[in-house]
């Protein structure tokens, strides 16, 4: 069968069509905004990350509290640095394994590119004002979601009209994910966010949904923000540019139609296990369980197809910087999709729940797979797009390799342990048979582990800054590529 | 003739057709029965819609992003229900758009924080959480202590009512004055209609300034709400199977 699928794999093939038919400054554009977004959401985290262990650096100010900075902080990890990230790796990918320039050419590339900068920038200047939905990740007010429909429609049109113009037989394995992350992401914003506006005039609205429907529509809505925007669509950025760096074909091909359709049907029921021991019903948390458990098979069906794809080039890893992110990026999504369905097992989800538990296996996820797949994906795109023969600094590339590592260990084991901790001491009994301790003395034990975590945010943050140095000075400085290359391409034309 | 998934990997539409299908399949059989089993939503009596101070109160908790740190959802622990209270009912929720059931607890569950401590205690923890518990990591709230603006009271429960919330034409018509009723700042008024249409609401001035209605006037009693509609003493346990 064949697999081989095709560009994917060896892309540099690019015969037929000119290297400069593609429409890569939109791409461009994207990868700047994904590093800038990417720098001020590890800001805002660190910031908060310390609130939480120096309540004064709340200011005192309706404008920066942790209620209205929190939001700004998941808002621009997620959707800000992730989002353009996976928009303009999409669109870079989509053009490359298709063969074939943008539908809609530059025109529309730019409409996306600016009217998502501008979903981000109202979402952003409305937390801080206080205008938001309160639904966790769906933060945006009615007239932000409304937007956002329209680019994201534009974006879908785009990303399926360049695959139909296709010049290869197949669709590549990577643009199954990016669709279905495309297509869910847009079922779920249009549900979770079906809400009254107050008046046509003001920011106000009401979720069409309320209590325990409002709490299932919202958790099947954020599970898989998790599931489509932070997984499909970043495996989909895995499926191009592992293969791409370690230039060897994807390690199955079967592994990844089994992957791809178990994960996409089964993680749409993984909701409920957000909500155990409420009062949603019994059996949808055992429903949400179930399923949040199978899961676990084929999101590591995933890990296994990324991880062996390196067979014959193991080398590579200690030669190849954007391989060494997207690399580790692939274990920690092993790691934390192995904890993912521990604890969404009921008997320890009660324990874990309401605790920062919950906050380190998203930050394992969020830092360790989301933030470092996107950094190998930029590693690997600047040079390419900027014409470059390599990056400035390969050793910059290593001190941000281990200041963010180390940064994510610090995270998540002090998270661990202030999780654990607090999950244990809410229910512990004395020998009188009351409760031991009261909540405020958790609060107060939790202050070691907050300033721990905060470390580990700063290191994490270090890191993206000495990225953003590498990448300008590459952009700046680091050689061209071979004139013979742009000429030839020029000839082509 | 043999499947092969190369057909579907040759066309887009019907590659986004049958995703489209793919994922749609859980969240129909987890979502609709929600709003069709009757008994998803338990029967007890007591529940009622927010009054409009209660409501502008709830906006604010909402404005604020409280629920980032405190939940609304007490669990079937026997440490929680010591703790907190009853553990939460499907029905003491029914009418919040949205829900505010949380997701952390930075600090402590707040679904039957009602009538827990004084309205004079909420005021001053608010303005300086530390003041009172000084291992508190809560943000300071002084900036509350301003006018409300919830002029269009009756838009938000008209609003409201469109999505399902049963407020009567009454309701409607005197939201505006039972905004200040509720908050103490028509003192004369009598307040029998007020308790008739939102039973068990808090009355009176809450911050201490009478002469307006401030936006912590309006959170705290929403605060003192909280947990407080149903009464347990009076529950047929039949009535709380799901």
């Amino acid at each position: 069968m064949g697999v081989a699928i095709a560009d994917g794999a060896y892309g540099g093939t690019a015969k037929a069509v000119p290297v400069e038919a593609y429409h890569e400054d939109v791409v461009r554009a994207f990868v700047v905004a994904a590093m800038f977004w990417g720098i001020a959401a590890f800001a805002a985290g660190v910031y908060i990350a310390f609130q939480l262990a120096f309540p004064d650096l709340n200011l005192g100010l309706e404008w920066t509290t942790f209620g209205r900075l929190r939001p700004l902080h998941t808002s621009a990890a997620i959707f800000a640095f992730g989002g353009s990230a996976l928009i303009g790796s999409s669109l870079y990918v989509v053009q490359r394994t298709c063969r074939a320039p943008l539908f809609g050419g530059r025109e529309w590339g730019w409409f996306i590119f600016f009217g998502y900068q501008l979903f981000i920038v109202m979402a952003a200047t409305g937390y801080l004002l206080g205008i938001t939905q309160g639904k966790e990740y769906a933060e945006p007010e009615w007239y932000v979601d409304l937007w956002l429909t329209i680019v994201w429609v534009v974006y879908l049109v785009v990303f399926v009209g360049t695959i139909m113009k296709r010049r290869e037989p197949h669709i590549y394995v990577a643009n199954w994910f990016y669709l279905a992350f495309i297509l869910t992401i847009a079922v779920l914003h249009i549900v979770n966010n079906t809400a009254l506006p107050v008046s046509l005039t003001g920011t106000k609205s009401y979720v069409a949904w309320a209590g325990v429907q409002d709490a299932m529509i919202q958790w099947w809505y954020g599970h898989n923000a998790v599931g489509f925007f932070l997984t499909a669509g970043f495996l989909g950025m895995m499926y191009y540019f592992i293969p791409k760096a370690a230039g060897r074909p994807v390690y199955s091909y079967r592994l990844s139609i089994i992957h791809f359709w178990a994960l996409i049907f089964l993680y749409i029921w993984a909701g409920p296990h957000h909500l155990h021991y409420t009062a949603l019903p019994d059996w949808t948390q055992t429903l949400g369980m179930v399923f949040s458990v199978i899961l676990w098979m084929p999101s590591w069906g995933g890990m296994i197809n990324g991880i062996m794809t390196l067979s014959g080039a193991w080398d590579k890893l200690r030669t190849d910087p954007s391989l060494r992110f997207s690399v580790t990026a692939v274990g920690f999504y092993g790691m934390s999709t192995f904890e993912g369905p521990v604890m969404s097992v009921k008997a320890v989800n009660g324990l874990s729940h309401y605790t920062d538990w919950t906050i380190g296996h998203v930050h394992s996820g969020a830092l360790g797979w989301v933030a470092f797949i996107c950094f190998g994906m930029i590693y690997y795109l600047v040079p390419v797009l900027w014409k470059k023969q390599r990056l400035y600094s390969a050793r910059l590339v290593e001190w941000h390799f281990w200041t963010a590592t180390v940064g994510i260990v610090f995270y998540i084991t002090a998270m661990w342990v202030s999780g654990i901790m607090q999950g244990l001491m809410w229910r512990a009994y004395d020998e009188y048979g009351f409760l031991q301790y009261s909540f405020v003395e958790t609060v107060q034990a939790m202050h070691p582990y907050y300033i721990i975590r905060g470390i580990g945010g700063l290191l994490f943050l270090t890191g993206a800054i000495l990225m953003v140095i590498n990448l300008i000075r590459t952009v700046r400085s680091a050689p061209a590529l071979e004139p013979v290359t742009q000429a030839a391409a020029v000839a082509a034309e | 003739m043999k499947f092969s998934h190369a057909i579907i990997e040759k066309n887009v539409i019907l590659m986004a057709v049958l995703t489209l299908i793919t994922i749609s399949i859980g969240g129909l059989v987890q979502i609709v029965p929600l709003f069709t089993v009757e008994t998803t939503i338990e029967r007890v009596d007591g529940i009622r819609p927010y009054s409009p101070l209660e409501l502008a109160g709830r906006n604010i908790y909402v404005r604020e992003g409280c629920y980032l740190c405190h939940s609304q959802q007490i669990r079937t622990f026997k440490d929680e229900v010591e703790r907190y209270g009853h553990y939460s009912l499907a029905a003491e929720s029914m009418y919040d758009h949205p829900f505010q059931w949380g997701s952390k607890r930075t600090g402590p569950d707040l679904a039957r924080v009602g009538g827990k401590y004084s309205n004079d205690w909420h005021v001053a923890h608010l303005n300086n959480p530390r003041a009172l518990v000084p291992e508190s990591i809560m943000p300071t709230y002084a900036f509350l202590n301003r006018p409300l603006n919830f002029d269009d009271a009756a838009e938000h429960l008209k609003t409201l009512r469109t999505l399902g919330v049963p407020y009567s034409e009454d309701d409607i018509a005197n939201a505006a004055k039972d905004l200040k009723v509720q908050a103490g700042a028509l003192p004369d008024e009598d307040t029998t209609a007020l308790l008739a249409r939102y039973p068990k609401a808090h009355l009176g001035d809450f911050d201490g300034k009478p002469e307006q209605v401030t936006e912590m006037d309006a959170l705290v009693a929403y605060l003192q709400m909280l947990g407080t509609l149903v009464d347990f003493t009076k529950i047929n346990p039949e009535d709380l199977k799901q």
